[in-house]
């Protein structure tokens, strides 16, 4: 098999072959936490640092893991990088940390970080892995912050808790959509991004 | 906190309506929405995720009551581990112990339960990486649940999912004849689908038992 090229693996993942909206990975864990604009980030931040790490550490040990444990030395390299993450959120942005409460922990059965390493690391050298942790950590990123985006934008009328457009109850003239604080807006704001994503990418619509 | 029957039963109540774990917390999507293309399947996984919620959420209750939790050492009675506090060992210690679960369900169910056995078989590795077991146990200790609630939560947390999983299965089957624009066939009309899902099942919210 061929090396892929460095930025095929760094850029691929953004819309080519995004992990949430084609590979069906990763939508698990996160998506309550896009409520807020900075939630999102914290949390797509973690994500590429855990995958990226996960990726390299798996891949440079890859021809000692014997496969029958495989998935249990692959584990352990994830909940020890996401404790890592947890225990700096918690010391540093403690008032995040706590409104992602348990997100943060879900990270390890994120299926992207997961999937990454059985599906890229196990074959492919650490710098390669690494790369495709980032592009893949960047193209679950994009999903998040767009979501986080227009859920906080229409929810309330704030962006990173700025005020963009005044909110009636504050004085101005936006009714604040509160349907978008709740689950079932996050969904549907992803389900037209598929749609959208598909609509210029034909080649990835599914056949019927 | 009570142990009264009728907090238990709230308890029930809400962990399966109000607070569903795939609708509410969006836990174990990546499953939610590869494994329900048919109603069969989607049963066969929800009996086995609600199986092993029952098991592994108590358990971990045990080790974070026993083992981790501040202060929890001291039944060894050695003074030097009275203080001890070993809550950041708690994400890695949750995931061992819920791969070793699923494990040995796997042996059990191969040895004594053939038939139950090849009816899960491929989804029971698959639960170790379902975000809605490990999320079942973060929140039975951010919640603190005593043991006894953590097997109500337990249960009622996987039927919850398990209820779930089935109602979409369902939905996909029928929306086969339906016509649906090209760009949003497959993955983007489940999403939407599954948002009006977690609509209905808001409107149990208001419900208090």
């Amino acid at each position: 098999m061929s090396a892929p090229k460095t930025r095929e693996v760094l850029f691929d993942p953004l819309f080519k072959n995004n992990p949430i909206a084609l590979q069906v990975l990763g939508i698990c864990s996160a998506l309550a936490v896009t409520t807020r604009l900075d939630k999102s980030i914290t949390m797509a931040i973690s994500v590429v640092f855990v995958v990226a790490a996960s990726n390299a550490a798996v891949s440079a040990i890859r021809n000692f893991i014997p496969s029958s444990i495989r998935i249990i030395v692959q584990m352990t390299i994830i909940a020890s990088l996401v404790i890592v993450v947890d225990q700096f959120l918690r010391a540093f942005l403690p008032s995040i940390a706590d409104e992602l409460s348990v997100f943060v922990g879900l990270i390890i059965t994120n299926c992207i970080v997961m999937g990454r390493a059985e599906g890229f690391a196990m074959k492919n050298p650490p710098m390669a892995s690494f790369l495709d942790g980032i592009g893949n950590g960047l193209g679950y990123s994009l999903i998040l912050i767009v979501v986080g985006f227009f859920r906080e934008l229409f929810g309330a009328g704030t962006l990173f808790g700025i005020t963009v457009m005044p909110s009636i109850p504050n004085g101005g003239w936006y009714e604040p959509n509160l349907m978008m604080l709740t689950p079932p807006s996050a969904f549907f704001i992803i389900g037209i991004f598929i749609w959208v994503l598909r609509t210029f990418r034909p080649e990835q619509v599914e056949a019927e | 906190m009570s142990n009264t029957l009728e907090h238990h039963l709230s308890l029930l109540f809400s962990s399966i309506f109000t607070e569903n774990l795939a609708l509410a917390y969006f836990l174990g999507m990546c499953t939610f929405l590869a494994v329900s293309k048919n109603v069969k399947t989607a049963f066969g996984l929800g009996i086995a995720v609600i199986v092993i919620q029952t098991i592994t959420v108590p358990a971990n209750n045990l080790i974070y009551q026993k083992l981790l939790k501040e202060n929890a050492l001291a039944w060894t009675g050695v003074s030097q581990l009275a203080s001890t506090d070993l809550r950041f060992l708690g994400l890695i210690s949750y995931i061992g112990t819920i791969a070793a679960m699923v494990q040995i369900l796997e042996m059990t169910l191969d040895r004594f339960f053939p038939a139950l056995y090849n009816a899960l078989g491929i989804f029971l590795p698959l639960i170790t990486v379902n975000c809605a077991i490990l999320g079942g146990t973060l929140f039975m200790v951010e919640r603190d649940y005593n043991f006894a609630e953590s097997v109500t939560y337990g249960f009622s947390s996987g039927l919850g999912w398990a209820l779930a999983i089935c109602a979409l299965a369902g939905v996909r089957e029928k929306m086969r004849y339906s016509d649906v624009p090209a760009g949003l066939r497959g993955l983007g009309i489940t999403f939407i689908t599954v948002g009006l899902m977690a609509l209905a099942f808001m409107s149990f919210a208001g419900i208090d038992i």
